[in-house]
């Protein structure tokens, strides 16, 4: 058998799973499964316990609260794929899950356990942190919430305790017609990116950017936001040579180097995808203020 | 250390299984030595290869990347049951053999499983939709060109017959 041996747990309630976390060593929270179990099949990982989030209810679902999507963590991609709300209110998160995995990994596979995992390449938790998302984790002490922001310490490495678990995501709404891009470069569809880029923003009355978020990931250890090119877009009118200015940054990053490309190409690579995604957004954005 | 071992209870393509798992048995491994059921192939156990590939209620997923203990009391479709009652092949098995869709046929059931959902949930594909929808999984082959002609065929089948994929 491929898998370790360890012992399975399925608890029916989010108090449960925390009880179990709090009094199991060495145990594993299992959501989709579309990362843990290929590590559990290379045995990467050797857990004692495998603990099963999939028989809990209420961990999946979205809906619309104040100015915020709020998406339960046992959400499958695929939900939020097809969801009208997401459509709707938070299209680049529609655009952004059709590079994630293929169909099959996405009926599987949730926004909680890819946000958990935190793979630096994933396109998840790149686009939570351009978003502001905000994450509600569980433990002993009940919920708290954190900015996303915080949650990414290091290459894979959530802040969250050994005795807690993510229950929700809050992606905070933009203004209807603001403009939006992901862009991705990988060498096979469905890979993980060597870059992507997340690009939120709005355009004023003369066509400026007066706000702008942007996110990058597969580059560094963690996803980054890129407050510097932000800085250098606000208050300024779309150009393709403004774009190439702000993207400069882009060469400070701290880039990861492996089989796949060395770490000046994904410094190249970050600024590339920034500047199509900013096109695009610039596009959507100009349509949008004009309906 | 014993193995620790679940009671499960599975419908596979209409027809109850029980069985006696050990907790860490993937359920492709469930599928062919509990159940007997080897149309379902195992490739690269990993997630990558599609070869795998199951209607887990309905929806495709990797087999691989599952253990058979989640599958308790639920539905699965694998290629065996794609065929109807009377042993007719479907639409898009029938297509897949004229267009000569599979060679060595370790890539088929992963093949079928993901295309019957593709042309459930979109019965009208482009050449492009098709791609995408197979871009999971591997065949060393056929160079998928037949795969894609007899995705886009079955679809006209299925509507000109009035059936379901």
């Amino acid at each position: 058998m491929k898998p370790p041996s360890f012992a399975y747990h399925d608890p029916k309630s989010v108090e449960d799973a925390v009880a179990l976390l709090g009094s199991l060593e060495n145990a594993k929270l299992l959501a989709g499964g579309q990362s843990l179990m290929p590590m559990l099949n290379m045995r990467f990982v050797l857990p004692d316990h495998v603990i099963d989030l999939n028989n809990i209810p209420g961990l999946a679902g979205v809906e619309l609260h104040d100015q915020a999507l709020v998406i339960g963590a046992m959400t499958r991609q695929r939900e939020l794929e097809f969801s009208d709300l997401v459509a709707t209110h938070c299209p680049i998160l529609a655009e952004a899950l059709l590079q994630v995995g293929h169909r099959q990994t996405r009926n599987r596979g949730t926004i909680g356990g890819s946000l958990c995992h935190l793979d630096p390449a994933a396109e998840l938790p790149t686009l939570c942190l351009a978003l502001e998302a905000q994450v509600e984790v569980v433990g002993p002490s009940g919920p708290r919430g954190l900015m996303f922001a915080d949650f990414p310490l290091g290459y894979m490495t959530p802040a969250i305790g050994a005795d807690e678990l993510v229950t929700r995501i809050a992606l905070p709404l933009w203004p209807k017609g603001h403009g939006y891009a992901f862009e991705e470069f990988a060498r096979r569809h469905g890979d993980f990116a060597i870059a992507s880029a997340a690009v939120v923003l709005t355009l004023d009355a003369q066509g400026a950017i007066d706000r702008v978020a942007v996110a990058i990931g597969g580059v560094c250890a963690t996803p980054m936001r890129m407050e510097a090119i932000e800085a250098a877009l606000m208050g300024r009118e779309p150009s393709p040579e403004l774009f190439r200015a702000a993207t400069a940054a882009c060469k400070e990053l701290d880039a990861l180097g492996d089989v796949h490309a060395p770490a000046s190409y994904r410094q190249h690579l970050a600024g590339v995808m920034v500047r199509r995604a900013l096109v695009r957004a610039c596009e959507r954005a100009s349509a949008g203020s004009k309906s | 250390m014993s193995e620790p071992m679940r009671e499960i209870e599975v419908t596979v393509n209409g027809k109850l299984h029980r069985a006696s798992v050990p907790v860490r048995m993937t359920l492709s491994d469930c599928l062919r030595h509990e159940f007997g059921l080897t149309g379902t192939h195992v490739g690269c156990e990993h997630g990558v290869c599609g070869a795998c590939t199951v209607l887990f209620d309905g929806h495709s997923a990797r087999s691989c990347l599952m253990l058979a203990v989640q599958a308790n009391g639920h539905e699965i479709e694998t290629i065996e049951g794609l065929e109807s009652a009377k042993g007719e092949l479907s639409h898009l098995q029938a297509a897949l053999r004229d267009h000569h869709g599979l060679q060595c046929g370790f890539c088929t059931p992963g093949m079928l499983t993901t295309l019957t959902e593709l042309l459930r949930d979109n019965p009208s594909p482009t050449d492009s939709d098709v791609r995408i929808a197979i871009s999971g999984n591997l065949c060393r082959c056929t160079g998928y060109e037949g795969i894609v002609a007899a995705a886009l065929d079955a679809a006209q089948r299925i509507k000109d017959a009035g059936s379901r994929a």
